[in-house]
């Protein structure tokens, strides 16, 4: 048994994603312009996505057409979003997180060393459970990816987006287009993410009450749901080891059964084996109680923090259009004491104000949005999940009370 | 407050009589009896809680005075559960606190130290005693201290007598440095009271178990450890722990596959069930390893779920959006909830499961020695016969060497070594049958004991879960709310 994950897992993912679409809303109402990745081929460690779009827009050659994408064209096409002047005022919808395969990867390998010490079918179990774990996480990042698309194409001023098109359009590889843009913009843009925080923070109280109150909700805010997130990843995670545990003792104790088979009074065989059958039961539960809190929960917490931050960065980006401003005030004074280039200095701030108006009216309206867009979000989430936990509960309630009656009558 | 798991009593066909005991820690002040420490530390059978009016008279007219030192010690050897007296079934109910006195030790009793342990309380209640024709007991209501190490001294006192015979001597529970220390230093954290419940819990239980088996409840050392007053403190070197006899008789086993004894199994039930508690003994360490990951990941989901709680409950104060906000709250108090909920299903995992395993492994570890003792007892009787066919051969050469003082000593001999071989034979015999009967009573008790902790595990785990629908379901609506 080679420790490789599978080679080339094909995955039609379409149906096993109607519950998953539910870290965002509101997204591919539009007819006329609807995107999705029905498909997607894991080789080694890349993953090349399907990206299907259909559109009754005029923009596109044909109504209906595929191209296959790798991870590092979203980046590339997130990049060119973030670089572009006219989206100053606009949330950047958060780049899909590059698709991390380690976890499952590194069980596997740590299975490979222990088969020795396991029976035959407690490792294909605990196999069985690590490929499910990769097929989750790959599912995970193809709707991570989706998702991305889906609120650039439900945004009135992404969708018409030129590098956006060609993203969806372009039937040939991207990578020299992305080497360029590279080469371009490098470390640019980076420098100034840096900072952004401290620009923000020790920035003048803004004027403007609804960007204040907002700068000071969206920091703590962040700060908050990071941790959070962090916290919800180690819950998850010890979820996660208790089900793996439930696999080892299932395996075990059906095993011992057989070992006992000889030993036992027939009676006696027949309830211990109803217990292992609850055992079973169990271990598939907690495995579903895992992964489902991972999604609803885990999930939910980790997107919204990288669409906070992509809140904050309008902020910074409105910060720097004040500063921007501010400074051309100061230029304009200067050059009207010194009775020199007047005219450039007036319109570059005219140019200054305009650009900082336009970020702040754009700006709110997005802000707003997005809060809506985030209760709705949370809403439909933490319901759902609710829902699911009662479920599981219920199946364990319904497997134990099952095998007490069967010990029950078997006395 | 943590639910006390009691081991239940077992009815068995025919018993006349209910020995029923609680064990409690002593109370640092001794005067006091720790009649209300029960009903604050245990759910057992509380209707059978003594009363503690006649105690003081009790202590005082203390009757059983039995020296350490006398000098035969017979088992009792019993062909099988006489009608008479079938095994008893105590309830043993054990409250354990630290005893002030520890710390006024002197220096020389301090190698002892480590194996005094707590002091705990054992109260006995012999019900239905006229139903009994045999009075095993004194008096029917009594409560008695013991010391850890007494409990220790009391096994090793059995397996001496007992285990050479073929019966499977219950273990004692371990000593353990590293827990007693905690508590002796007064560490009052929740991990030196955990070490002493687990202790608690596993002597009720090696109690129990001792106390099940026919043969040892006549013991008169079972039956001074639970009637006396006073017991003599057990010298260090009988105090051996549960670990020490196994070691003891695991060296035993080693020595005899080094012989090289190819025993000629002639009983075709010993090999089998050889081989079975073999495989037995591999998967249950297994298991018990399982559980025990088991019980250790629940702990840490219980730590990361209050932690969870809290940085939600830090969320939601955060969110602007009011009805989120409340909905945030009220999902970290479910989150704080089912964080007891992990940490009760942990316990049940670990008092129901994870020291049931640990209890047979050791016992295994006991039957295994059992049949070693078998075939030890085998080989003697073949040494024996060796050594008897050498004596004939030599009186036959003595024969027309017209030696006569020689060939008296010799017929002599013969004889001696004829009356081994037969005394041999009839051990070999009679381990064997022991062996059988007592691996039929073990069998028979597995199944019992299993069976229960698993009714015990289920009820506990619907128990768990119908908490944990309803604080989801109370949860719902508020999200619901949210608009």
């Amino acid at each position: 048994m080679q420790n490789s994950l599978p080679e080339l897992v094909k995955c039609d993912v379409f149906s096993l994603f109607n519950q998953m679409r539910s870290v965002s809303v509101d997204l591919n109402n539009d007819s006329s312009l609807l995107i999705d990745i029905p498909d997607a081929l894991c080789e080694r460690d890349k993953v090349k996505f399907t990206v299907h779009t259909k559109t009754t827009l005029n923009s596109f050659q044909k109504p209906e057409f595929s191209v296959p994408r790798q991870h590092e064209d979203f980046i590339w096409l997130h990049d060119t979003l973030v670089e572009t002047e006219e989206y100053a005022g606009l949330i950047i919808p958060p780049a899909p997180p590059k698709p991390d395969f380690e976890g499952p990867r590194e069980k596997m390998h740590k299975l490979g060393e222990g088969e020795s010490t396991m029976t035959k079918e407690e490792y294909a179990k605990m196999k069985q459970e690590l490929e499910a774990e990769y097929l989750a996480v790959f599912k995970k990042t193809v709707q991570v990816h989706e998702i991305f698309l889906q609120r650039l194409s439900s945004h009135p001023v992404f969708s018409k987006d030129r590098n956006f098109q060609i993203f969806l359009e372009y039937d040939q590889d991207l990578s020299v287009r992305r080497k360029n843009a590279k080469e371009f913009f490098g470390g640019f843009f980076k420098n100034m993410v840096k900072s952004a925080d401290e620009v923000l923070i020790s920035g003048i109280k803004d004027v403007d009450e609804f960007f204040e109150q907002e700068k000071t909700f969206l920091l703590d805010y962040f700060s908050k749901i990071k941790d959070a997130t962090a916290k919800a990843e180690k819950m998850t995670r010890s979820h996660k080891n208790v089900a793996d545990d439930y696999i080892h003792i299932s395996a075990t104790y059906s095993y011992l059964l057989i070992c006992l088979h000889s030993l036992c009074v027939i009676n006696a065989y027949r309830h211990l084996e109803k217990f292992s059958e609850l055992l079973e039961k169990l271990r598939k539960v907690e495995g579903r109680v895992a992964s489902d809190q991972e999604l609803k929960l885990t999930e939910l917490l980790r997107y919204y923090m990288r669409d906070i931050q992509a809140a904050k960065d309008l902020l910074y980006r409105r910060a720097r259009a004040l500063a921007d401003y501010e400074n051309s005030n100061k230029a304009l004074d200067k050059a009207r004491l010194k009775s020199k280039d007047i005219p450039q200095a007036e319109e570059n701030q005219r140019q200054c104000l305009q650009k900082f108006d336009k970020l702040s009216e754009s700006g709110k309206q997005e802000l707003t949005s997005f809060k809506g867009r985030r209760v709705v979000a949370f809403r439909k989430n933490l319901i759902e999940m609710a829902e699911l936990e009662i479920k599981h509960a219920k199946v364990r309630i319904k497997s134990a009370v099952c095998s007490e009656h069967n010990l029950f009558t078997h006395n | 407050s943590r639910k006390q798991l009691v081991p239940p009593s077992v009815d068995l066909p025919r018993f006349l009589f209910r020995l029923c005991f609680q064990l409690s820690p002593t109370s640092p002040e001794p005067a006091s009896l720790p009649a209300e420490d029960i009903s604050t530390n245990s759910n057992g059978p509380k209707q059978e809680i003594l009363l503690d009016d006649d105690q003081e008279d009790l202590f005082a007219e203390a009757t059983e005075e039995v020296s350490l030192d006398s000098p035969e010690r017979e088992p009792i050897l019993s062909d099988g559960p006489s009608p008479a007296i079938t095994p008893v079934t105590p309830t043993v109910i054990i409250t354990p606190r630290v005893d002030a006195s520890m710390f006024d030790r002197s220096p020389d009793e301090d190698e002892e130290a480590e194996e005094n342990g707590d002091t705990f309380d054992l109260q006995i209640m012999v019900s239905d005693p006229e139903k009994t024709s045999l009075n095993l007991f004194n008096r029917n209501e009594f409560t008695v201290k013991r010391r850890f190490s007494d409990f220790l001294g009391l096994h090793s006192k059995l397996a001496s007598k007992y285990l050479h015979i073929g019966y499977i001597v219950p273990p004692a529970p371990e000593k353990s440095i590293v827990g007693m220390t905690k508590v002796k230093v007064g560490k009052e954290d929740l991990s030196s009271a955990e070490f002493v419940e687990k202790r608690r819990s596993a002597l009720e239980r090696y109690l129990m178990r001792t106390v099940n088996h026919p043969a040892l409840l006549k013991d008169p050392d079972v039956i001074q450890f639970l009637e006396s007053t006073e017991l003599p403190r057990a010298v260090s070197t009988q105090a051996l722990s549960g670990a020490g006899i196994l070691r003891m008789v695991n060296k035993a086993a080693e020595a005899v596959n080094k012989m090289t004894i190819k025993m000629n199994e002639s009983d075709a039930w010993f090999e089998e069930k050889q081989q079975q508690f073999e495989n037995l003994d591999v998967q249950l360490r297994k298991l018990h390893a399982s559980v025990e990951s088991l019980v250790c990941h629940r702990k840490e989901l219980s730590v990361n779920t209050a932690s969870f709680a809290k940085s939600a409950a830090m969320l939601g104060n955060s969110e602007d959006h009011t009805a989120l906000s409340r909905a945030l709250s009220q999902l970290a108090e479910v989150e704080e909830k089912i964080d007891q909920l992990h940490q009760e299903q942990a316990y049940a995992d670990f008092y129901l499961f994870s020291e049931l395993l640990g209890d047979y492994v050791r016992l295994i570890t006991a039957v295994k020695g059992v049949f070693d003792h078998r075939m030890k007892t085998w080989s003697k009787w073949q040494d024996a016969q060796v050594m008897l066919q050498r004596k004939r051969e030599a009186e036959a050469k003595l024969q027309y060497a017209n030696k006569p003082d020689k060939l008296q000593q010799a017929k002599e001999e013969i004889k001696e070594w004829e009356a081994k071989v037969q005394q041999g034979e009839r051990d070999f015999e009679q381990i064997s049958k022991n062996i059988r009967r007592e691996v039929g009573r073990f069998e028979k008790q597995r199944v019992k004991d299993f069976k229960v902790v698993i009714i015990k595990y289920l009820e506990s785990l619907v128990h768990t879960q119908q908490q944990l629908i309803k604080y989801w379901e109370a949860f719902l609506p508020e999200a619901k709310a949210i608009a």
